[in-house]
């Protein structure tokens, strides 16, 4: 600000002799060796303070309501019935919890079967499909008589493997991972042959493909592959597929 | 403008002490008095009836018709469904062991419980079709132009945010038209492109409807929507009293004969 004062000296032009005064500050407010004027400095430090108190406030308040998205999915097993309990034929329907804690509102059903040769499928492994929908999240019913899927909400047909062949859906139904626990509580590893007393565990649900292939979870409404697994981003809620 | 038609008990008597002849307010004079001493009180410090008279007496242009009454209907059925809330929520617990039975317990056992939860649902459909029915008054009367665009702006985020009442209700009740009708429209959300998902989530506390969506929908429904709907219909308010109403666009504007006779047809 010193070359201001300077120039604004000049313009006076204070009269030879006359007893010097000390010049108005110029702009209003600035002193020499000045950027700013006291009350800038003032109501920016007030502002940025009250900026810092709402924060402070906020940001918790809002972690604590996003907090839910970034929570992981706990790893889930539960024992639905021993391996004499499904054939490859048909589905059995059972209850499982997908949600502790939240009495009747937290349990699913879901259709289990052993795995089918005719379909090219593991025999000695189980197949267990979600009742969710792949639309928008109706619980569809397996019927005996035509071998499909039927959703009641908006019409979405399923065949016996899942696949849609009717409705609304964009991808097949989703599963839920099988295993096997022998007498004594313990996993059977992957492949080896069930002994009689083993049970269908059934674990985390994931979403498959048209074709099939495994991936992780989707919401109902969320097609697989392609541009999609951009639009609808993977998310720390949604555990990995198998 | 008129003065405000203060009831005659709160009115100032003219002339004080006249029945004690002439010796100033007697005790029942006195006494007569503090209905229209304690209004004056407030209004010397609030300068109340200023405002007051300037809101209630402001001009309105010829033509005003029933029409113009659906505003003030919506905003009535804001207040009985903001009044029947309160005493739902004495009686209800947003829980998904619970809710049900709370809901059923207001229904067949609170005195008068199924008349005041049957206000509270029947008027949520009211009060969507009157805003509807605001909407096409404001639209068709071409009420909305300038200068009252931003009113019109007001308007749509209030009728956006009483649907958003709509959907976090409906989850209330905790029966299976209202669950699957929740994870149907937590569901619609989700497809959403990139945000979808996370919003999804951001509702359902989770990647599943859990113990906690029902108490999110509840505080989402009662403590958040409510304010900001409150907060709106004051600014909304605002703007109608400041920029004044329209008439019917059937109405010709009335016009000296001076200024007639220069309309070339």
């Amino acid at each position: 600000m010193a070359d201001r004062s300077e120039s604004k000296q000049g313009a006076n032009g204070a009269p030879d002799g006359a007893p010097k005064r000390l010049d108005k500050p110029s702009p209003a407010g600035f002193f020499e060796g000045e950027s700013m004027t006291r009350r800038n400095v003032l109501s920016v430090g007030v502002q940025a303070m009250g900026g810092i108190a709402v924060l402070a406030v906020a940001l918790p308040a809002v972690g604590f309501a996003v907090a839910p998205l970034f929570d992981e999915e706990g790893d889930f097993w539960e024992t639905v019935g021993p391996i004499e309990a499904f054939d490859a034929e048909s589905y059995r329907s059972v209850v499982i919890t997908a949600v502790p804690s939240i009495g009747e509102a937290g349990k699913t059903t879901a259709y289990v079967r052993r795995g089918s040769v005719d379909l090219e499928e593991n025999e000695n492994g189980y197949v267990a499909i979600s009742t969710r929908c792949a639309h928008l999240g109706c619980p569809v019913r397996f019927v005996e008589a035509a071998g499909n899927f039927i959703c009641p909400c908006h019409g979405g047909v399923y065949d016996f493997e899942g696949k849609v062949i009717g409705g609304p859906p964009v991808r097949p139904l989703d599963r839920f991972q099988t295993r096997l626990i022998d007498r004594r509580g313990e996993v059977r590893p992957d492949g080896s042959t069930p002994q009689a007393g083993d049970e269908v565990q059934l674990g985390p649900r994931f979403s498959v493909t048209s074709q099939l292939e495994p991936v992780r979870a989707r919401d109902p409404g969320e097609f697989t592959g392609g541009i999609w697994e951009y639009l609808y981003p993977p998310r720390p809620s949604v555990p990995p597929p198998p | 403008m008129p003065k405000l038609p203060v009831p005659p008990p709160l009115r100032r008597p003219q002339k004080p002490g006249e029945s004690n002849g002439g010796n100033g307010a007697g005790p029942v004079e006195v006494a007569k008095e503090t209905g229209g001493d304690v209004v004056g009180w407030v209004d010397e410090r609030t300068g109340a009836t200023g405002f007051l008279t300037g809101m209630l007496y402001r001009k309105v242009p010829k033509g005003t018709n029933w029409f113009y009454t659906l505003g003030s209907a919506t905003l009535f059925a804001f207040a009985a469904q903001a009044i029947t809330g309160v005493f739902l929520a004495m009686y209800y617990t947003p829980s998904p062991t619970e809710g049900y039975e709370s809901v059923q317990h207001i229904t067949n056992d609170v005195f008068l419980g199924e008349f005041v939860r049957g206000m509270h649902k029947w008027g949520a459909s009211v009060m969507i079709i009157l805003i509807f029915l605001h909407m096409g008054r404001t639209f068709f009367f071409g009420a909305y132009k300038y200068p009252r665009e931003l009113n019109w702006v007001i308007g749509v985020v209030l009728l956006i945010l009483t649907l958003v009442m709509g959907l976090t209700g409906y989850l209330l009740p905790f029966d299976q038209r209202s669950f699957w009708a929740t994870i149907v429209a937590n569901n619609i959300t989700a497809t959403g492109p990139v945000v979808g998902p996370y919003l999804a989530d951001f509702l359902r506390a989770g990647p599943e409807i859990g113990a906690t969506t029902i108490s999110r929908f509840y505080a989402i429904h009662m403590l958040l929507v409510p304010g900001l709907i409150i907060a709106l219909i004051g600014a909304h308010l605002y703007l109608v009293v400041k920029l004044g109403t329209t008439a019917p666009p059937w109405l010709k504007a009335d016009r000296p004969k001076s200024l007639r006779k220069t309309e070339v047809g």
